[in-house]
């Protein structure tokens, strides 16, 4: 039946509107591109041309008068005032102990993390007893705590490991027990089928299996960490970042307020990178 | 060593999966289990290979696994279950680790199953680097490693393509000609089973039973792609299986 149209339609050709199809026919035409995008890859020049444009809008519209100076401090007075705390010394007096207690409080925060997120994800009664609390402390705002952590630990070092440790540990928990349970079983059956201990199974398995999604997590919790910093410094810190912005805060010394505010900014930019750089080192085996 | 499966029965949540299934694994033979997909083949394996415990029935292992044997049970999974973090030798030193295997000894192992299954220019690449034939490869040569009394396999061969197939079946083949092991090797593939096994154990839809045991008496090495007496075999397995074939897959539809 439809052979039959196509033939009549075919002899019809030499004569009226078919003629024009032929024509095209010849010359053909390319099929319209219709694939592409969704595989977003970062050329490094973009990241810091957007950084560049904004910086200098800011510049600019302070400089006409267009911003007005108690909206937004100068980028140049910023700079100036960076200048000034780097030759003065007191740069690294802030940014010593700063970067201490981000250390010492991630380093607690997510080793006790990740461990406890593990047995999570390894354990039946763990998981039972301890995802319904982490899910309780998840949402407490830490900074709320504070008090109580200079009641607990001091008002020294201690309170301000405590806060930075306990608001990195819930989302290197809640990471760390979702990546454990997308470990591919298969893996873990081939591994008890040629009867290794439950410890090499957790070791070599389980472990480096999770491991993209306990970076991915670790991620999140350094930036909670960096924001902590600050409000850590709030109770009894005579110097750090967080102690530093704050009394600029306090004096709205917005030049000093935003020095500040762009080490800190630096130092998430510093993690991330480290983090990504990790990543590519540990995580290379990935498809 | 030899192993016995006695009246062996299942089911998950109340649905009966297989019943009374008694069988021989004589040593050095290769068995294979057809049947309908869903009838328990997987299961069966599972339970030979001690990773589940049957409800009914018990397996049955005759006679100690021979000296120097790591892990007599050894399973090779469809999806190859290659750890993607380690290299081709870092998979199959795993195995080896926890018997306390390391260094010059464990490069000798290594090394050895490497060569036997053609592999030895690839022993730092990973796995994603791999083709399927080359995956399933390394599989077989961490199978080795361990130097199993029996090789579980599920499906094996079911996650290549045709050609691929060909050739790992002739590999198999000639691995077992030099050095007999004994097998038990799941497939749905019928070419398969008549290329492989000794004795082809064909089972009914679920709840899965052995519907027939059909023997081949050809030596392996002596079959070839295209064999009339093996077209024949496969096309009798064939008839066997299709009315259980079309109703398991009609079944599927209405669970
Ligand atoms: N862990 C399990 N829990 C519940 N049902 C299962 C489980 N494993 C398998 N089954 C069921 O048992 C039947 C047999 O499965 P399986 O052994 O995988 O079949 P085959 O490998 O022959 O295709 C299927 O109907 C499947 O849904
Ligand atoms: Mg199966």
């Amino acid at each position: 039946m439809s052979d039959a149209t196509l033939n009549t339609s075919r002899a019809a050709g030499t004569q009226g509107p078919d003629k024009q199809a032929a024509a095209m026919g010849e010359t053909g035409k390319p099929v319209a591109f219709r694939g592409g995008g969704f595989a977003p890859r970062s050329p490094k020049w973009v990241g810091v041309a957007v950084f560049v444009v904004l910086i200098a809008i800011a510049e600019w519209g302070t400089r006409t008068g267009w911003i007005s100076a108690l909206t937004l401090p100068r980028p140049s007075d910023v700079l100036a005032t960076f200048q000034e705390l780097y030759q003065s010394g007191m740069l690294f007096k802030h940014l010593g102990p700063s970067l201490a207690r981000l250390a010492v409080g991630a380093l607690i925060g997510v080793s006790v993390g990740v461990s406890v997120g593990v047995l999570i994800g390894l354990f039946s009664y763990v998981r039972a007893g301890l995802v319904p609390l982490v899910a309780a402390i998840f949402p407490i705002p830490k900074i709320a705590l504070l008090p109580l952590f200079v009641i607990w630990f001091g008002i020294g070092e201690g309170s301000k490991y405590a806060l930075i440790a306990f608001g990195t540990f819930t989302p290197t928990v809640v990471a760390t027990y979702g990546a454990v349970d997308n470990v591919d079983r298969t893996l873990i059956r081939m591994g008890q089928s040629f009867g290794l201990s439950w410890w090499s199974i957790v070791r070599k398995i389980v472990l480096p299996g999770a491991m993209p999604g306990i970076l991915s997590g670790l991620r999140i919790s350094l930036a909670i960490a960096i924001i902590l910093l600050v409000a850590a410094e709030m109770l009894g810190a005579e110097y750090g970042i967080g102690a530093y912005i704050l009394q600029a805060g306090s004096l709205y010394d917005l030049e000093r307020l935003f020095a500040g505010v762009v080490i800190l900014s630096v130092l998430g930019v510093v993690t991330s990178t480290v983090i990504g750089l990790i990543e590519r080192r540990v995580l290379g085996w990935r498809t | 060593m030899d192993i016995k499966l006695e009246a062996i029965g299942h089911s998950y949540d109340g649905v009966r999966v297989m019943r009374d299934i008694t069988l021989d694994i004589p040593d050095g033979r290769i068995v294979c289990i057809v049947g309908p997909s869903g009838c328990g083949k997987s299961t069966l394996l599972r339970f030979i290979g001690g990773l589940e415990r049957p409800m009914e029935g018990r397996v049955v292992q005759m006679g100690e696994a021979p000296e120097g044997c790591l892990n007599p049970l050894t399973y090779i999974f469809q999806d190859f279950a290659l750890l993607p973090w380690r290299s081709v030798a870092g998979n199959i030193s795993l195995v080896l680790e926890d018997h306390g295997i390391k260094g010059a000894k464990a490069k000798a192992i290594i090394d050895d199953v490497l060569a036997r299954t053609k592999l030895s220019d690839f022993a730092q690449a990973l796995p994603k680097q791999l083709s399927g034939g080359m995956k399933q490869r390394v599989a077989i040569a961490r199978a080795l490693a361990v130097n199993p009394a029996v090789m579980l396999m599920d499906e094996p061969l079911s996650a290549l393509d045709s050609q691929t197939r060909e050739l790992l079946m002739d590999d198999l083949v000639s691995l077992w000609s030099r050095q007999p092991f004994t097998a038990v090797y799941v497939t749905h593939n019928l070419n398969e089973a008549v290329r492989l096994g000794h004795k082809i154990v064909v089972l009914s839809r679920r709840p899965g039973q052995i519907r027939e045991v059909v023997e081949i008496d050809k030596p392996l090495d002596q079959r070839q792609f295209g064999d009339a007496d093996l077209d024949e075999k496969q096309k009798y397995l064939w008839q066997l299986m299709r009315e259980e074939a079309r109703a398991a897959d009609a079944e599927l539809l209405n669970v």
